[in-house]
């Protein structure tokens, strides 16, 4: 599959951009072309430490759109978590990274006659490039960006001399609060909304739209969280017969990946559908933290996303 | 069911109501309107007192005044038309904010003129709710000289245009509102296949 063929970069410029924020530039270490993306793309870096400790973690794409020659993503430091991250930030310039080829599962709606874009904290990366489209393209368009501070919110003084008054910021330690329910009664037909940031943001977002009567249709939103950690366990692999062990803070896609085992996988975010795999036994419940299986097929029990759900109990045998 | 092998084929769910939708606009015949009155049933007068419905009145049975009071309390306007439905269809949805829900029940050329109608006002055509009642009659374009012919129940059909015998296909046009027809016996006119009533 193309998606997961590997292509080596080198980081050629790093500027930190906000309280542990730094932008990567990435260019290709052979010098061979880069693909062309669409606002809202992202990619997977693979990270290997001198251990061979790996990390795969996806990244929003920025930066120019249309042949690129080099791409940008923005990381933001998550202590105390699984590593990735923390990897990254220690990373100097020309250290050399793997990534995947650009997926779009975030894409602008072409047909919308206005763009309202939220974002909270480092859910602002996917929305550079679309924002960068929109205004290109003449097209109508507000962004309503929630930062901590200023300080600790990436790219506000850009956005702003940019866009001017488009960019309306909401700093949380001046309690300046957002009221979406108002900002969103008074859009014209045929907005669209996009969201972007934590869980919760994207929950109370997407709610608040549903409850002043917007239609699915016009909703858009992605979350790139860390696979949520749990209890280890055993996978069993049924067609290949093997055991695999699964630590806490791993995930089951992680946890095949470091034995060899190569599975399917896109988004690493529960949202595209590509690791979806059979689950042929269980003890213990499925933890399902994707969004992408459908509620009759979760409590069915016989489908997992395993880049990002695991099972309570000690043991999951899988159709692998 | 209407059910084809061709994907442009429209589905109709059948109506759901949105109950948190500021207003509903609700585009039926007299056919539709019995779906529209199980919906209004279904979600109380809350949402019958924010829906204002365009009955379409084709002068059949049952009388369209007897169904606008079955509609109650939602408001009924009255038309003769598609056409005249689809116009003020789009004049309240020019300048509308969001929050307001299309619906549409009743026969296809109907339902289609409304989600028509809807998609130029900058409305998904999905975030239109549907139910097909009724006649299973077609609005048909001739694809060679583009006319529209209404109320198709057979197939083929003669273009009333340019003459030509057409296939109704089922391949369909949302920015038309139509399905395609196209010339069954180009090869050799002589040729004149059997006449099947298939959409009544």
């Amino acid at each position: 599959m193309t998606a997961t063929q590997l292509r080596p970069m080198r980081i050629a410029e790093i500027e930190p951009v906000a309280d542990g924020i730094k932008r990567f530039r990435l260019v290709p270490t052979d010098g061979s072309p880069l693909l062309n993306y669409s606002a809202g793309s992202h990619i997977v870096v693979v990270m290997r430490d001198a251990d061979g400790r790996m990390w795969r973690n996806p990244y929003s794409l920025m930066g120019p759109l249309g042949n690129p020659a080099s791409y940008e993503i923005s990381v933001l430091r998550v202590d105390e978590s699984r590593g990735g991250s923390e990897f990254m930030h220690r990373l100097p310039v020309g250290a050399e990274v793997q990534i995947t080829n650009p997926v779009n599962l975030f894409t602008i709606n072409r047909q919308a006659r206005k763009h309202l874009l939220v974002a909270g904290g480092i859910g602002i990366t996917p929305l550079m490039s679309m924002l960068e489209e929109l205004s290109s393209i003449n097209a109508d368009f507000e962004l309503r960006y929630k930062v901590r501070s200023l300080s600790r919110g990436a790219y506000c003084q850009k956005l702003v001399e940019r866009y001017g008054d488009r960019v309306k910021i909401y700093r949380s330690d001046r309690g300046e609060k957002l009221d979406l329910d108002r900002v969103l009664a008074d859009q014209p037909l045929g907005t669209h909304l996009y969201v972007c940031g934590p869980k919760e943001m994207i929950d109370w977002a997407l709610e608040t739209a549903r409850a002043e009567g917007w239609p699915e249709e016009n909703l858009h939103s992605e979350q790139f969280g860390a696979p949520p950690a749990g209890n280890a366990f055993t996978v069993k692999l049924a067609r290949s017969n093997r055991e695999i062990r699964v630590g806490p803070q791993q995930s089951i896609l992680e946890a095949l990946e470091e034995h060899g085992v190569d599975a399917p996988f896109l988004c690493r975010g529960g949202a595209c559908g590509q690791c979806e795999t059979r689950v042929l036994a269980r003890d213990g419940e499925l933890k399902h933290n994707d969004h992408y299986l459908t509620d009759a097929e979760r409590r069915s029990g016989d489908k997992i996303m395993i880049c990002m759900s695991r099972v309570t109990g000690n043991s999951l045998t899988l159709d692998l | 069911m209407l059910v084809s092998e061709i994907k442009s084929r429209p589905q109709y769910p059948g109506l759901e109501p949105d109950l948190n939708a500021r207003s509903n606009l609700v585009v039926c015949d007299q056919a539709g309107a019995e779906a529209v009155i199980e919906m209004m049933e279904k979600a109380g007068a809350d949402f019958a007192r924010k829906s204002t419905v365009f009955l379409l009145d084709e002068n059949r049975a049952p009388p369209a005044t007897s169904l606008a009071e079955r509609m109650k309390p939602a408001d009924t306007v009255i038309h003769y038309q598609i056409a005249s439905i689809a116009t003020q269809l789009a004049g309240l949805l020019q300048g509308a904010k969001m929050g307001v829900r299309v619906y549409a029940a009743g026969s296809e050329p109907l339902i289609g003129s409304a989600v028509q109608a809807a998609m130029q006002q900058g409305i998904d055509h999905m975030s239109v709710r549907t139910e097909h009642r009724g006649s299973l009659k077609r609005r048909v374009q001739c694809v060679h000289c583009k006319t529209m012919i209404e109320n198709v129940t057979v197939n083929p059909v003669e273009c009333p245009g340019c003459g030509l015998l057409l296939t109704v296909r089922d391949h369909y046009s949302r920015r038309l509102a139509a399905f395609q027809g196209v010339c069954i016996n180009a090869e050799d006119p002589s040729e004149v296949p059997a006449q099947e009533v298939m959409y009544l």
